[in-house]
């Protein structure tokens, strides 16, 4: 019987393709908007992802996220450098900066400054140069999105990019590409420039403190949460093992930005339009079907089958319309991802936006069973 | 062998002022081999009291006893097991499903009995060869002329050998020919020594298929004699 449920429901072609439609939208919404969201998110903290090196994070206590900068003198290094449990402790300047290209152009940039003596913070991946040229006279590396678009020689037309060997001018000192890196994008997808941090206070505005982060290293045993307790303890600086950094970042744009706001509006709009849609088409599935039923019924059938008949036809189309909405998203995001649009499709999304089409099958459901437990089946004899 | 006996039933639609009466006091045996016809005007009460035989709809006052089972004996869900083993049906508007074939209307009884699909719609195949729709076995119902739905219907209603094959007015579509088709295949195929047959009817020309016409008239059965129409010229 439940194989003829299937059939009574796929054969009705207008109706099939409109419930799936309708769930297929609502499911390409959820997944789309909050892949873009989490891509969002994941760019707030990408910087932290770029530098794996240290355990723990210290900073001036009344910053609120990573980018919320508020420099400390240089003599907290050696404060940190002396509490138990650091095996190392590296100075990291982190700063937005005028850079002037060529062409006269100006941008800004996310400047990153790591220790002069160990490169500590450098970036992960070179895709041209080595790390070590950093060591050359006003050396700096940029991240290749940022050499390809921002800082292109000619933006905005985007022709020439920066390449190895170009001189450009951070805040009115010469600047010399040594190598072209990847980094994860900024939140404000401005251009990642790397230089040693004795030469990024050289760039930066004359200012009595200038030193951003301090990165520690646990000696081995040592916890990086216990390490960071301690060190906040001694010095009444911030102190975060890497996780709880990223939620203090992650936390920050929630809590203070429109951001979730925003694409939780949409994903709501998609939840309920298709909820709206394919509740209302399932719904009129049934009613043309009541009929049907009540001769199930009357031939026999017991109300616990139609039930999963209905119950059976409400997730088949969930999972048909689950699965064309995130394969569309998928596509969307593949296809996007050379783009500056963040995109970031994990499995808990896949899950999140499976639990909500699965919600709006059984709330389509809801109605149709309530009509087909309530129907007279004596419409049987009527003509 | 005593298939129905209903005593004294009443049905009533509604109450207080609104209340209306649709089946008042009817005593009614139908034995086995019995192909009964009640006809009688529309509003009479004649579909209510074949879906009270039928046990689809509940009754207020009286006895309604088919094969020995009293249905106010009974809640919903063992109503519904009953009429699953011992009741076919035949309706007005056939109420094939249209998103299945012939063969899968016609095996839906035997798979509500627990048949395998496979030997189900076996089944079924033979039942509608037998029916000359050998060609029709993997059509629509809405692609069939209205006597081959008739007979689509027939098929699904004793497929399964229901002991009681209720027909509500079986031939009211389709013309004198097909309908005359319909009934004979009622009257010599289905009918049978341990099955009865009622059959809810407006149309005079099938009175000659009855073993007995029962006339219902607001709310209430008479007996009616048999009439047999002439025959017509061919």
């Amino acid at each position: 019987m439940f194989r003829y449920a299937l059939k009574m429901l796929i054969n009705d072609r207008a109706k099939y393709v409109g419930i799936v439609t309708g769930l297929s939208f609502a499911s390409f919404i959820i997944v789309q908007q909050a892949s873009i969201f989490v891509g969002l998110m994941l760019r707030t903290i990408g910087f932290i992802y770029d530098t794996p090196q240290p355990d723990v994070w210290v900073m001036d206590d009344k910053v609120q996220f990573i980018d919320d900068t508020k420099p400390m003198s240089d003599t907290r290094l050696y404060r940190v450098r002396g509490i138990d449990g650091v095996a190392w402790a590296v100075p990291l300047y982190k700063g937005i900066l005028k850079a002037r290209l060529n062409s006269g152009n100006y941008q800004n940039c996310n400047l990153i400054g790591v220790d002069s003596a160990t490169l500590i913070g450098a970036p992960p991946i070179m895709l041209e140069g080595d790390i070590i040229s950093l060591r050359d006279p006003d050396a700096i590396i940029v991240d290749t999105v940022g050499a390809n678009d921002k800082l292109s020689l000619d933006f905005p037309v985007r022709s020439q990019p920066l390449v190895n060997g170009d001189v450009i001018e951070i805040n009115d000192k010469r600047a010399k590409v040594v190598g072209i890196c990847k980094a994860a994008r900024t939140f404000q997808s401005q251009p990642t420039v790397y230089t040693t941090y004795n030469r990024a206070l050289n760039y930066a505005p004359n200012e009595r403190k200038l030193l951003s982060f301090i990165l520690v290293k646990a000696k081995e045993g040592i916890s990086p949460k216990d390490l960071a307790r301690s060190i906040t303890n001694m010095t009444g600086l911030k102190a975060f093992d890497r996780e709880d950094f990223r939620w203090l970042t992650i936390s920050y744009y929630l809590k203070y930005t429109g951001i979730p706001i925003n694409f939780g509006i949409s994903v709501l709009l998609g939840f309920i339009i298709g909820t709206a849609i394919a509740g209302q088409t399932f719904y009129n599935f049934t009613l043309d079907n009541l009929r049907y039923f009540a001769t199930f019924r009357a031939m026999g059938a017991p109300m616990t089958m139609l039930r999963k008949m209905i119950l059976l036809q409400s997730f088949w189309v969930g999972g048909i319309g689950w699965g064309i909405g995130t394969g569309a998203a998928s596509i969307f995001g593949f296809v996007s991802k050379n783009s500056e649009l963040s995109f970031v499709l994990t499995w808990w999304l896949f899950l999140a936006s499976m639990t909500a089409v699965g919600l709006i099958s059984a709330l389509s459901s809801f109605l149709s069973l309530k009509k087909i437990e309530k129907m007279d089946a004596s419409i049987v004899f009527k003509s | 062998m005593e298939a129905i006996r209903c005593e004294k039933l009443f049905k009533t639609y509604g109450s207080g002022a609104n209340a209306v009466h649709a089946v008042k006091g009817v005593d009614l045996v139908v034995n086995t081999g019995e192909l009964l016809l009640i006809v009688g005007p529309s509003g009479s009460g004649k579909t209510t009291l074949i879906s009270v035989i039928a046990g689809i709809l509940p009754y207020e006052e009286g006895v309604c006893n088919v094969f020995g089972k009293e249905y106010r004996a009974m809640d919903e869900e063992e109503k519904t097991r009953f009429r699953k083993t011992n009741i076919g049906f035949v309706f007005q508007s056939f109420n094939l499903i249209p998103m299945l074939t012939a063969t899968e209307n016609v095996a839906v009884p035997l798979l509500l009995n627990g048949i395998e699909s496979v030997e189900a719609e076996t089944r079924a195949k033979t039942l509608l060869t037998e029916l000359d729709l050998s060609d029709k076995l993997q059509t629509s119902p809405k692609e069939l002329s209205g006597g081959q739905q008739q007979r689509l219907a027939i098929a699904r209603g004793y497929i399964h050998e229901p002991r009681l094959i209720v027909c509500d007015e079986p031939t009211a579509y389709l013309d004198h020919k097909t309908g005359d088709m319909v009934m004979e295949i009622l009257k010599k195929k289905v009918l049978n020594k341990d099955r009865a047959i009622i059959v809810v009817t407006h149309d005079p020309r099938i009175f000659s298929y009855a073993d007995r016409i029962l006339e219902m008239e607001d709310g209430q059965l008479v007996e009616k004699e048999k009439r047999v129409p002439l025959p017509q010229s061919s």
